[in-house]
């Protein structure tokens, strides 16, 4: 028999762990929430959410050609490219891929080699300050976790069904909705700076990166047996903003393979538990 | 407490064990034989569950420090590179980072589980005690373990942290430079909070030693607070409590693997994983949640009392929200243990949870119009209930009648 205290207790008990961390959630997004950022549905969300390949290939093709120019990833190695759970590129192709690329390295002739898988995916820009000189001041931030800096804020008290949903792609809602937000020109009465951008997103709204994206950018190479897909800003910024979900949660599909089986396995395990204490219980008036 | 014990040595070894180290004796008495109230509720189960908690901590943390490096050119890094080339990496850092939540949320219930029930009062006094030093002791190995990682939220929330202790006159500058290692958060700070963090949990596990050994002497309080009259109104430990504990472990373990599996970084601050940067301050510096509501009692003093400014005002009501707790056992005077035959006391009882929900809540807004009164009025209630409510209850509240024992407080529960 389950008294109703009991039933109760658990309730509350829930509750209290989840509220307590939720009231830390509304400041959570750190400033780049002030406006209201629509959420896209992810194939990686949910319990069940995985990458899509071909999603993830069109996202490397987007940051190599265009972002790769000014963002580094220094926490990406060749090798990861053809990890499962990733794109999916073959071993050969990251060696080929790899080989493209000059490496630094004080151990060889001339300071420079072609890379391996295992190389990190070279940085654009040889220092901090380089990269500041280039663009306009500002420092193009490193890609490698990038996704997971950023987030958005839901208003009061939408926030509290994050912790039921799991919701975790904060970051890349804020990227894609970055990418698609610029204007050509700030709404009136905007005072913005020289060599700034005005993008709605933005904190502050007012930008150091030029919009990287524009119809026609980058030229898909067509995945087989795949239906052409558009090459428009729009799909470029989902693709690219996927791709850096994985840069900086490359075993999100494992890990959440794992977690299924894991509270199937708790629920289950807890079901048992409960047979048990209760049998062992039996007659003992409490 | 031999006479609880039924152990008899199986054969010889167990003998000769017996009569030079009576470890076996000692562990039958107190895991297995040990008397426990029949009627203790799942609030109960809190205390085994934060064992749990501690343990997975201190299995986590040894493999993370492992890989970890404490060094501010690549403590970020070394965690990342936990995250993802460390086999199983990513699951034992989450682990690690939604298990310092979890026990948080553990230990709050049993905290308040304790001041419910009374549990704090006489003969259990010093477990009591015990508990708030461990409660202090967590809540300071937590905060140096956010630092590790070395984000954005890590530097600036040391740097504010450690800053409260430069309010304390004459001794409070050279603390601080202790507590950091120069003048600002730097190198030596990461390097000395990586060996507090390794140290601390250990000082933990040593005071929960002593927090059962204060357990085992009067025996558990229960939810009736009436003392065990005889036999009949306990049960062994073992199998009743063993595996009563055991499937409420199991079920706290399915919102923990929750959190780990589906939302690892819900629980945290996005900026963290932006590496530490001392020239930008973030635009909002937040404590991780369960540091919140002493947070709020701290940014709460804004306003200078007589000689004392308002900074080391905020710091003496921060540590005395803490050390009040201390002598609570000496505050509340009323005879009656258990908040069901308090009929006053539950009103404020249940206003206390709701008002320290509310000073978790301002910990992470900021601390400007409407949430600077609210806040005030909060730090107000959370000291009103200890030094005023509590003592006047004791004096003016009619406690129901009590059972005269568990066994009848049980018999008439099934009966009715
Ligand atoms: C011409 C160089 C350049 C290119 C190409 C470029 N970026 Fe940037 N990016 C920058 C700079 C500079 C900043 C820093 C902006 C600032 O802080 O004002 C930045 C910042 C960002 C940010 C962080 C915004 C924030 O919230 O702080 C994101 C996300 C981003 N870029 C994504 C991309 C993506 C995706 C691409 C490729 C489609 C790309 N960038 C291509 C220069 C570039
Ligand atoms: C690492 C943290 C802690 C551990 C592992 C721990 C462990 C335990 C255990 C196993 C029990 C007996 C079972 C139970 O009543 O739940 C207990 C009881 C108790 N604990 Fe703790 N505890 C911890 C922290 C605290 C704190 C922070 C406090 C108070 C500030 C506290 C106060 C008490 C009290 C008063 C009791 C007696 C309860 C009763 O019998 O009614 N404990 N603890």
């Amino acid at each position: 028999m389950i008294k109703k205290k009991t039933i109760i207790a658990v309730l509350a008990l829930a509750g209290a762990l989840f509220a307590g961390p939720a009231f830390a959630q509304e400041e959570e997004a750190g400033g780049h929430g002030a406006v209201h950022i629509d959420k896209q549905s992810w194939t990686f969300a949910g319990i069940f959410g995985t990458y899509d390949e071909h999603q993830l290939q069109r996202g490397f093709q987007v940051f190599r050609e265009v972002c790769a120019n000014c963002h580094g990833a220094r926490l990406m190695a060749f090798r990861n490219l053809s990890e499962p759970g990733g794109p999916g590129f073959s071993e050969e192709q990251v060696k080929a891929l790899a080989a493209e690329y000059q490496i630094a390295d004080d151990t060889v002739d001339g300071g420079m080699r072609p890379g391996i898988p295992a190389d990190r995916w070279p940085s654009p820009f040889a220092s901090d300050q380089e990269a500041r000189d280039a663009n306009g001041g500002a420092i193009p931030p490193d890609f490698s976790v990038l996704a997971k800096a950023r987030g958005v804020t839901d208003a009061f008290p939408f926030w509290a069904f994050n912790y039921f949903t799991g919701y975790q792609e904060g970051g890349v809602d804020y990227i894609r909705a970055l990418l698609v937000g610029y204007h050509d020109e700030p709404p009136e009465g905007f005072e913005l700076p020289a060599g700034r951008f005005y993008n709605d997103y933005f904190p502050g709204h007012a930008i150091s990166m030029a919009p990287p994206l524009f119809d026609g950018a980058v030229d898909y190479v067509e995945a087989e047996g795949e239906a052409a897909v558009p090459e428009t800003v729009d799909q470029y910024a989902r693709d690219v903003s996927a791709f850096m979900m994985w840069m900086a949660e490359p075993h999100l599909v494992s890990r959440k393979e794992t977690g299924f089986r894991v509270l199937l396995f708790l629920v289950v395990f807890a079901g048992l538990m409960w047979a048990t204490k209760t049998r062992i219980w039996k007659g003992i008036e409490h | 407490m031999s006479e609880h014990s039924t152990y008899k040595p199986a054969n010889g070894v167990e003998k000769w064990i017996d009569d030079r180290l009576p470890i076996i004796r000692f562990s039958k008495e107190h895991l297995m034989d040990f008397p426990t109230p029949k009627n203790l509720n799942y609030w109960w189960t809190f205390g085994a569950i934060l064992a749990m908690c501690l343990g997975i901590q201190i299995v986590t943390g040894i493999i993370l420090a492992m890989h970890y490096t404490p060094n501010v050119a690549m403590a970020f890094d070394s965690v990342e590179h936990i995250r993802r080339n460390v086999n199983g990496g990513r699951v034992i850092q989450a682990v690690h980072a939604v298990g310092a939540s979890m026990f948080f949320a553990a230990v709050y219930i049993h905290i308040f589980r304790g001041l419910y029930f009374g549990s704090y009062k006489a003969p259990r006094e010093i477990l009591w005690i015990i508990g708030v030093f461990i409660f202090i002791l967590m809540m300071a190995t937590a905060f140096m373990g956010y630092v590790l990682p070395w984000g954005q939220m890590s530097f600036w929330g040391a740097t504010v942290i450690t800053n409260i202790f430069s309010a304390i006159p004459i001794v409070g500058d050279p603390i601080l430079q202790l507590l950091r290692g120069g003048f600002a958060v730097d190198n030596p700070t990461l390097n000395r909070f990586f060996s507090l963090h390794y140290l601390l949990p250990f000082v933990i596990a040593a005071l929960v030693v002593l927090h059962i050994w204060a357990l085992h002497v009067p025996g558990n309080n229960n939810p009736i607070g009436v003392e065990v009259k005889s036999s009949r109104d306990t049960v062994p430990f073992h199998p009743y409590y063993t595996m009563k504990d055991a499937f409420a472990m199991v079920v706290f373990l399915i919102p923990f693997a929750w959190f780990v599996f589906f939302a690892p970084d819900i629980l945290g601050h996005p900026d963290n994983y932006i590496q530490a940067n001392s020239q930008v301050t973030p635009t909002h510096i937040v404590p991780e949640w369960y540091l919140l509501p002493f947070y709020t009692i701290l940014r709460a003093i804004d306003f200078n009392v007589l000689f004392i400014d308002s900074k080391l005002g905020g710091v003496i009501a921060m540590g005395g929200a803490l050390l009040i707790l201390l002598v609570l056992p000496w505050l509340d005077r009323s005879p009656v243990r258990s908040g069901n035959f308090r009929p006053m006391f539950r009103w404020f009882y249940w206003l206390f949870v709701l008002n320290f929900i509310v000073l978790t809540y301002l910990g992470a807004q900021p601390a400007e119009g409407i949430y600077v009164l609210v806040a005030k009025f909060c730090v107000a209630y959370y000291f009103l209930y200890f030094i005023v409510i509590l003592p006047v209850l004791s004096r003016i509240e009619v406690p129901k009648p009590l059972p005269a024992s568990i066994s009848e407080s049980v018999l008439g529960k099934a009966h009715a």
